[in-house]
């Protein structure tokens, strides 16, 4: 309790006033203790606070041509728990968002099977359904800071991510319906917005735990999410999710389509380019404090950040301090689910001490996050994608941070 | 009789339960399959039939391509590059582009005829796609001969130079070491220095050599 505050609760006590308190100069019976407020129904469809209103996805201009071709990034910095709020789920576009009538809208699905269907999005909805919490990371995530620490800020860094609950069919389900053929191995996903965003998927990740989802968070995906359906493919990277989608196409060979050859290969420093790089590896990032949630004071202090990996469930989560010299386990709170976010604390005391912050995932595969030398080491300055490199903040001693990179 | 009846049964329901084991959906039309087929492998799957040559793209390509993609592929402001960069890969600002990078033609063909141009896209006809993109194939001095016949038959015959630049993802191989290795908890590091600054580095947001996502 501030003294301030506690010297009224004690005048209060004591009968000295007999006024009622006057709004301007006492915030111990504020304005909304005293007046109503709004009636329900002002706002059908819920926003959050208005002094929330900071918290919104940002883009970073200079990144791409135009708008239409761009991203922006999930404030990370700003969100606790696992679950990303719907209207902060970061935005890829590459021929802007198709805003799709679901009446008009059709899934087919064709090539080497034996029976191929169009199904409508009613249709869809009356097929056995699924509930699962998976985590989205675009293949570029971090892409930026391969050469050197670049932009300060966690929601810049690593806001190509979020974790939403999605409902909806698994392919498992309509790909034995439709009668997969002897000899297929791929599946074709392809978009209906502007992009035509297509992209090969091998059949037993299709048959594994992919799905088409309507829903996310218990509501209809949102337009720039892919409304009215979206492929979700777990733990593998974000372009493969394909939005809008309306046709899935097995085949026995690969497609080899712009986003699997121009884009989402890895080039390494001899030249030559990794290809297929779907799975996302382990990666964890410290959320807040972070450049745009600095320390507000000295005493207690939760270090909150998010872990996650492509190939399973984060079994463990290491935090640092002092730029990596000495280690503490963090505490994972909430659910800990295969290929979701975790949520991870340290509860701990600061005094004003510079600190060099960091923190590292381990999966149930045995996987270890790397330093951002040890992947440069493997993969040179040029591949773009798949950084999941330990990230560094500087905490200076009046609580502002910096994101920096150590040595 | 019975028999009969049974037989006639079977025969009109068979055909039936195959069709639908979802019990829902219908087949695609000949209309739908037109229309939304279009994807191409690079063994030629998928081409449709047509035909083009570079000489033939070139005013479509100035006219519909060249107001971003620039004049000769090198693009305008920040809309993508489509030609240069041979030898680039290894450097500092490697440009990876259809003569330099990309492994197929069939993934030029494939791209334009779902998104390009950018604005209006699925817009272009089989011939107009074959001969932009031997006219982009030229731009990147793979074809040299303006004349060249691009078609369903020729296309999968032309080999881009980098074909051969890509192997299938390695990590659980290439680094094995970043599974099950004994961590350091206390003492790991003699000293640690700063190395590096977001606030020094800051990028300026308007150069064309800031490092692009895609
Ligand atoms: C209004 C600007 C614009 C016009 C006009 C345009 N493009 Fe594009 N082009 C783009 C953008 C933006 C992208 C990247 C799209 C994305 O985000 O996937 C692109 C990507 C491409 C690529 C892939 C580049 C790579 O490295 O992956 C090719 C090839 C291409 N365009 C060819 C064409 C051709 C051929 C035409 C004319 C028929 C054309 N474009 C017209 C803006 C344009």
């Amino acid at each position: 309790m501030s003294p301030r505050l506690s010297r009224r609760l004690m005048l209060g006590a004591g009968g000295a006033a007999a006024v009622r308190p006057v709004a301007a100069e006492d915030d111990v019976i504020p304005e909304w203790s005293r007046t109503l407020g709004e009636g329900v129904d002002q706002h059908p469809y819920g926003k959050p606070s208005i002094h929330e209103k900071a918290v919104i996805r940002r883009d970073v201009g200079w990144l791409t041509a135009s708008p239409q071709s761009s991203v922006n990034f999930t404030p990370l910095h700003a969100l606790d728990g696992i679950i990303t709020p719907n209207g902060l789920c970061f935005e890829r576009h590459h021929g802007g968002m198709a805003d799709i009538d679901p009446a008009r809208h059709r899934l087919m699905i064709h090539g080497m099977v034996e029976r191929p269907v169009v199904l409508t999005m009613a249709e869809l909805k009356r097929l056995p359904r699924v509930n699962r919490i998976y985590f989205l990371e675009c293949a570029a995530n971090s892409g930026m800071e391969w050469r050197g620490a670049q932009l300060n800020g966690v929601q810049f860094t690593h806001g190509m991510i979020h974790n939403v609950m999605y409902t909806g069919v698994t392919l498992r389900t309509l790909l034995d319906a439709a009668g997969v053929k002897p000899g297929a191995a791929w599946m074709l996903a392809e978009g209906a917005d502007a992009a035509g965003m297509d992209r090969s998927i091998p059949l037993g990740k299709a048959l594994d735990d992919c799905m088409v989802a309507f829903a996310q968070n218990g509501e209809a995906l949102r337009p720039e999410q892919g409304y009215p359906l979206r492929l979700v493919v777990p733990g593998w990277q974000g372009n493969m999710w394909v939005k809008w989608l309306r046709r899935l196409k097995i085949g026995d060979a690969p497609w080899h389509t712009r986003e699997e050859t121009s884009k989402y290969t890895d080039l390494l420093a001899d030249g030559r380019a990794r290809r297929f790089t779907w799975v996302m590896d382990a990666k964890s990032v410290i959320t807040a404090p972070s450049p745009q949630a600095p320390v507000v004071g000295h005493g207690p202090l939760v270090i909150s950040g998010i872990a996650w990996s492509g190939r399973g469930t984060i079994s463990r989560v290491d935090v640092s301090l002092d730029g990596g010299r000495n280690w503490r386990e963090a505490r994972l709170d909430g659910p800990v689910l295969p290929l979701s976010m975790t949520r991870f604390y340290v509860d701990t005391e600061w005094h004003g001490q510079e600190m060099l912050l960091q923190s590292r995932a381990h999966d149930s595969t045995g996987y270890v996050q790397p330093t951002k030398a040890e992947l440069r080491k493997i993969r040179g300055l040029n591949s773009i994608y798949h950084n999941n490199g330990i990230q560094t903040w500087l905490i200076r001693p009046n609580g502002e941070s910096e994101n920096v990179e150590v040595g | 009789m019975w028999r009969w009846a049974s037989l006639v049964l079977l025969l009109l329901f068979a055909p039936l339960a195959q069709a639908a084991p979802l019990g829902l959906g219908r087949a695609p039309t000949a209309a739908e399959l037109e229309a939304w087929d279009i994807d191409v492998r690079p063994d030629g799957k998928g081409l449709p039939k047509g035909r083009g040559t570079a000489r033939e793209g070139e005013a479509l390509y100035q006219e519909r391509c060249a107001s971003c993609h620039g004049e000769f592929g090198e693009g305008i402001n920040r809309w993508p590059e489509l030609a240069g960069g041979e030898g680039s890969l290894t450097g500092d600002r490697p440009l990876r582009t259809i003569g330099s990078y990309w492994p197929y033609v069939s993934t030029v063909f494939d791209f334009l005829r779902h998104a390009m141009p950018f604005g209006n896209a699925q817009s272009l006809v089989p011939d107009e796609i074959y001969a932009v993109t031997a006219y982009l194939l030229g731009l990147n001095d793979v074809l040299k001969d303006e004349d060249f016949e691009l078609n369903e038959r020729t296309l999968p015959s032309i080999r881009l130079p980098n074909e051969a630049g890509f192997f299938d993802d390695d990590r659980e191989v290439a680094e094995a070491a970043f599974w099950n290795r004994p961590v350091c908890m206390v003492a790991c590091t003699a000293e640690v220095r700063i190395t590096g600054r977001a606030a020094v580095l800051d990028v300026t947001p308007d150069t064309k050599s800031a490092p692009r996502i895609e």
